[in-house]
């Protein structure tokens, strides 16, 4: 059981994708697996053949839990997301529950038990689901995906009520905030857009995320995670995006190494995330590692967002809507581009003074966004 | 491409972005923002599937003139090449 997330202790097994003796690649969706932030797919980390699948569907069980024996070319079998974990017997037999099914008659839909105990919980009929697991079967997070927004927003509002109610439980917050004219940004990104087709232009998100990410690799003090009373810096910056859900609620998977890639780079990935995680497709290598989290208001939010930190992250980066606004440049009043810049910290880990200065660096690296 | 026929493209490409959207329910002549909940990146992929649909590029310069349904329809009108006969 892979860790999607510091705070996440166990998980449970919702349906595989594979059956023994498939051959499966390096980065392939194999499973399903439920959190409190919804269902997950799980990649496998190796190529090779499943040899065996330890986890009957429908379980829970701790993180770093083997989930299944997979057989590399010329080596022995691995055990699945357990790199540390002593190996599972070996004489255990198949785990009846994931033996492939009958080929169903042609014509007639495929449905994984679980899928069809879901679709009744949910009161859903099937024949409106279309399936996209193995030979067009129907999965549980097929079925999650067309449940009403109000079915499914009642579940993930009970993982971000759990979330946050730990955060404002055990994290002491403080709160800065700074306003920055990003009038040069703006300008920059306007005359990149302007001589660009449709398909490759850029949203502001793209360079104010990088913007934060090389004020954080700055400021590392403010990247990381408290974890058993102790901080622990991130090895990189794996910014989480705050991305808002159709329907309600929000997960903030992570863009991974942000402060070292290109912006372009950026704005692909971040598009192909905003995608996924509201078509219900978001990865686990995703949500295993943030960092750090930052809740962006785009274009028609409000001017001013205050963040509450996701734990066991230690800060918070909000930026609100960019706005217009009366700004005094060498004694003259002129309108200019303002973003206002929020930082929510946790006091264990740093004080206001730490805060500042992070803000203070992110003003000064958007002043030259051609050299974010 | 008719009047009528650009429309119903434009109603096509919004249901791919926001599908939750009636759009019996749309005021043509309201900003779409302010009737659809739609952020920065959902208008980004609704101009691309515009631009799929009906080989418009949008620039950006020009967002301030197509700001409600009524009005994106008309700059669309104005630039989509006219199918069948002569043309």
């Amino acid at each position: 059981m892979p860790s999607l997330g510091a705070d996440m202790v166990a998980g449970t097994l919702v349906e595989w994708l594979v059956t023994v003796g498939q051959p499966v690649t390096r980065g392939q969706i194999i499973a399903e697996v439920e959190t409190e932030k919804g269902v997950v797919e799980v990649e496998v980390f190796e190529t090779g053949a499943i040899e065996e699948l330890l986890v009957v569907p429908g379980t829970k069980v701790p993180v770093g839990t083997p989930l299944a024996r997979i057989k590399t070319e010329g080596g022995p079998a691995g055990a699945l997301a357990a790199p540390s974990e002593a190996k599972p017997a070996p004489a255990a037999p198949p785990v009846a529950a994931a033996a492939p099914e009958p080929a169903a008659p042609a014509g007639r839909q495929r449905v994984s038990p679980l899928a069809r105990k879901r679709a009744e919980d949910l009161g859903i009929g099937l024949d409106r689901v279309v399936g996209t697991g193995p030979a067009g079967a129907v999965t549980v997070a097929d079925v999650e995906r067309s449940a009403a927004p109000g079915v499914r927003s009642q579940a993930m509002r009970r993982a971000i009520g759990a979330a946050m109610s730990r955060s404002k439980r055990e994290i002491p917050h403080y709160y800065l905030a700074t306003d920055i004219d990003v009038t040069p940004l703006s300008d920059w990104l306007a005359a990149r857009n302007a001589s660009r087709p449709v398909t490759d232009r850029m949203l502001v998100a793209a360079p104010l995320l990088k913007g934060v990410a090389l004020a954080l690799s700055k400021h590392p003090s403010l990247n990381g995670t408290f974890v058993d009373g102790q901080f622990r810096q991130g090895p990189a910056v794996h910014l989480g995006v705050a991305i808002s859900l159709r329907g309600g609620g929000l997960m903030a998977p992570a863009l991974h190494d942000a402060a070292t890639k290109p912006v372009d780079t950026l704005m692909t990935e971040l598009t192909d995330l905003i995608n996924r995680v509201r078509a219900g497709s978001v990865r686990s290598s995703e949500l295993a590692d943030p960092t750090v989290t930052v809740t962006s208001l785009g274009e028609t939010g409000v001017p001013t967002v205050f963040g509450i930190i996701f734990p066991p992250q230690v800060a918070l980066i909000g930026l609100g809507r960019i706005v217009a606004r009366p700004w005094v440049v060498d004694g003259a009043l002129i309108s200019r581009q303002i973003l206002t810049a929020t930082l929510s910290a946790d006091h264990r880990v740093t004080d206001g003074h730490e805060g500042a200065r992070f803000l203070t660096t992110l003003d000064r690296l958007l002043q030259e966004p051609e050299r974010l | 491409m008719s009047r009528e026929e650009i429309r119903r493209q434009v109603l096509a490409a919004l249901a791919e972005v926001a599908p939750e959207v009636d759009p019996a329910m749309l005021v043509e002549d309201r900003p779409l923002r302010a009737q659809v909940d739609i952020d920065s990146y959902d208008i980004l992929r609704f101009l691309v599937k515009l631009h799929e649909r009906l080989g418009v590029d949008i620039p950006e310069r020009d967002y301030g003139a197509i700001d409600t349904p009524a009005r994106l329809v008309d700059y669309l009108v104005e630039r989509t090449p006219r199918s069948g006969g002569a043309g």
